[in-house]
């Protein structure tokens, strides 16, 4: 071991007194009267609703929270005796989306970046950087780019930059989320390898507690506004307040939402058929989607799974007339009243696409294109040309029903993960169209939001809809879908769940 | 957008392997050299000497060409104008109304031969220089502020990112409705539309990427940053601009023995 002195990168105590921080324009505490000590080397997972301020807590933690942030602090946090905001060295913050903490185009050039930026002298920098890829376990090597990784691999090197600055306190928030179940299961193991050979002191939030419980040796259940509800080993936590922390939308081991599945199955006609799609980008050496048969039914809910690369979101993009196939064509059915001249779904103008076919995109912010949240509902509709009453109506029916209401005139771009998301599902089905195509719609969301979501979707299928789901989320197949379809590599492998 | 995307360089070829700012050195003798050289010869000799050193850089011909077509595309423009503009000496063509001159000949050929000599060297280096080693160098050896040069490199490489989202943001736009439709004014809304939607997704990827590299300590005072990978200037890099210095003065000299050398003013 070289570098700095084995003082700098020991487990580090965590003292919080009476603490509260209060955003800078805002009335209410996010966290009030917090007295919380972590002894060197414990492992805590955070627990609390949405709004907790769990996310607050970390971003303090790490020293991040000061004076020029805008808010108002209280009580006192330390880091071994010190303000947290003097010993930033001390903290490594590790955050959900790992595209926006990686820096350098080259996996070695990233984690060596914030070695460079602490002084580590350049004899020393290589051999931590390798230490640090070895103990995550990255695939590959120095030099490959960080464009071309997965989101699990993209995930572990963000976690390798953090780990090469050895820091005393490992803050994770929310740090498999974003990812598949494949890249969570490996940013996991990398996790318990790092926690076991650095003994840092770490605290993890995570919305899937069962994904981290093993983690950890205490769970920590923070009140909104409040301070520390309860506080123990976390089989008793779960034991004492698990179904209240589950109705309030936390994921507990044990406690999983329920949506009611539909009594009977009756398959309406045929609404639009994939025959043959495939997909090629240009110059790309293997086809992005293999020629694949599937077809959409009213009253139906379709779940697309398969490893990533399959072709899952390309598939869906094609059925929904967002991309034009390379090979082969999307066919729209009788059923589905196409607009006439008859035209393949890709060619159709967007006023008539959206009457028929609604697409929920992966990246919400991707679909916001107003400036408040009720505007948003009316977009859809009056391209549609629906009259200026009908939109209203539809858009306050929406906002009801999709807890919306008291956000009608909130810019979208301000609200909360799982508010943007009911948003987003909420414009596409706002021109009431008999085809409803969605991409990981779950990805990242709180147990409460998750069972609006299935319970939507649920709602649309039995209203007559055809609903695509794409999803690594089995849970939600379990829910809601009456036929899974599972693309491989190169052909499509049609069952039933 | 692919002009700005870096090419990835051939890390063996001669010229990869030398110091950024030794490449950056060359190409701005060879650009001093042809600001004061207004002649056809001093061009075409240098011309000469380039493409006989083309194959040390690694840069293959067909990439040079995808590479360098908005460029070679805007030469033709100033020899088009030269040749239609400039009157003088004998009229060598007739087309049309226009009336093609040696005098415009000579002109345009001395123009063409001048703007590739000088932009050739720009784009190779460019070509065979990794962004990196780019930064790095600057850093080191020129004392640019590095969070000018990493800001930028960083930078660099949302670019792709900003083109992915171009295309999926279109889609968004197209599933909410609002795709161009036929209306020259309908595709111009919905064109600024999306250019909008992109500019914000750009500005929160740059916000995001800023505060990524906060984290990581970046510029933060009190602190001398060290240096990963160090670019020292070597024999070679030096014999480099050395070479270069040479072959521009072996140009101006041919051109002032054949007695055709002519400066800006004089």
């Amino acid at each position: 071991m070289t570098g700095a002195p084995a003082g700098d990168t020991a487990p580090v105590a965590v003292d919080l007194r009476g603490w509260g921080w209060r955003h800078g324009g805002r009335h209410a505490w996010a966290l009030r009267g917090v007295d919380l000590r972590l002894e060197p080397g414990e492992r805590v997972l955070l627990l609390g609703p949405s709004g907790a301020g769990k996310s607050t807590l970390l971003t303090a933690l790490a020293g991040l929270l000061d004076a020029s942030s805008g808010g108002e602090q209280e009580g006192t946090l330390t880091l071994d005796g010190r303000p947290a905001t003097e010993v930033r060295s001390r903290a490594g913050l590790v955050m959900q989306d790992p595209e926006a903490a990686l820096v350098m185009a080259r996996a070695g050039d990233d984690v060596a970046f914030g070695l460079e930026n602490r002084g580590v002298p350049t004899e020393a920098i290589w051999q931590r950087v390798d230490e640090a890829l070895h103990a995550v376990g990255f695939p590959y090597g120095r030099d490959a780019p960080t464009a071309a990784l997965s989101g699990g691999e993209q995930q572990r090197l963000a976690l390798a930059g953090i780990v090469a600055l050895r820091p005393g306190l490992l803050l994770l928030d929310e740090v498999t989320a974003n990812l598949d179940p494949d890249g969570a299961a490996l940013v996991r193991a990398a996790l318990a390898v790092v926690l076991d050979a650095t003994g840092a002191t770490a605290v993890v939030v995570e919305h899937r507690v069962e994904q981290v419980v093993d983690l950890v040796h205490r769970a920590v259940v923070l009140e909104p506004g409040g301070g520390v509800a309860e506080d123990g080993p976390p089989a008793e936590v779960f034991d004492q307040v698990g179904a209240r922390l589950a109705a309030r939308g936390v994921w507990v081991p044990g406690h999983r939402p329920l949506v009611r599945r539909r009594a009977t199955s009756t398959t309406g006609p045929a609404l639009v058929r994939a025959d043959r799609t495939a997909f090629r980008y240009p110059a790309a050496d293997r086809a992005a989607l293999a020629a694949t048969d599937l077809t959409l039914c009213a009253g139906e809910a379709v779940a697309l799974t398969g490893p990533n690369g399959a072709g899952k979101s390309t598939l869906a993009l094609c059925l929904a007339g967002l991309l034009r196939p390379t090979g082969g064509e999307v066919v729209p059915e009788p059923a589905l009243d196409p607009p006439q001249p008859a035209r393949p779904l890709w060619r159709w103008r967007g006023r008539d696409l959206v009457t028929r076919v609604g697409t929920v995109f992966q990246d919400p912010e991707h679909q916001l294109v107003a400036s408040t949240v009720r505007r948003e509902l009316l977009v859809g509709p009056r391209q549609a040309g629906a009259s200026d009453a009908a939109a209203g109506q539809r858009a306050d029916e929406l906002l009801e029903r999709l807890g919306l209401a008291r956000l009608a005139a909130a810019n979208p771009f301000t609200l909360s993960g799982g508010e943007k998301r009911r948003l987003s599902v909420a414009t596409a089905i706002a021109t009431a169209p008999r085809v409803v195509v969605t991409d990981e719609p779950t990805y990242g969301q709180d147990a409460l939001t998750w069972a609006a979501l299935a319970g939507l979707l649920a709602d649309l299928r039995d209203g007559g809809c055809a609903l695509l789901t794409v999803t690594h989320d089995e849970d939600l197949v379990d829910a809601i879908a009456d036929r899974r379809v599972t693309l491989v590599r190169s052909t499509a492998d049609q069952g039933s769940p | 957008m692919s002009v700005l995307v870096p090419l990835a360089p051939d890390p063996d070829a001669a010229l990869s392997r030398r110091n950024p700012v030794a490449k950056l050195t060359a190409a701005g003798i060879v650009t001093v050299a042809m600001l004061v050289s207004l002649d056809p010869v001093t061009p075409a000799v240098l011309l000469v000497i380039e493409a006989a050193a083309m194959p040390f850089s690694g840069v293959r011909l067909g990439t040079l060409l995808r590479r360098s077509w908005p460029l070679l595309l805007g030469i033709g423009g100033v020899v088009v104008a030269n040749l239609v503009a400039v009157q003088g000496g004998e009229v060598l063509v007739e087309i049309g109304p226009v009336d093609v001159t040696t005098e415009a000949v000579e002109s345009a050929a001395a123009v063409a031969l001048r703007l590739l000599a000088l932009t050739l060297p720009g784009i190779v280096v460019l070509a065979a220089t990794d962004p990196m080693d780019l930064a790095d160098a600057l850093v080191q050896r020129w004392r640019v502020p590095a969070r000018f040069a990493y800001g930028a490199l960083a930078a660099l490489r949302l670019l792709p990112l900003l083109s992915a989202d171009w295309h999926m943001i279109g889609r968004a736009r197209r599933a909410r409705g609002l795709d161009a439709g036929w209306s020259p004014v309908g595709r111009l809304r919905a064109f600024t539309g999306q250019v909008f939607a992109v500019l914000v997704a750009a500005v929160r990827r740059g916000v995001r990427l800023a505060a990524a590299m906060d984290a990581r300590g970046f510029a933060t005072t009190g602190v001398e940053r060290t240096i990963a990978r160090p670019q020292p200037m070597q024999p070679a890099d030096w014999a480099l601009v050395a070479g270069t210095a040479a072959a521009v003065a072996l140009a101006v000299a041919v051109s002032v023995a054949l007695g055709t050398w002519r400066p800006p003013f004089g």
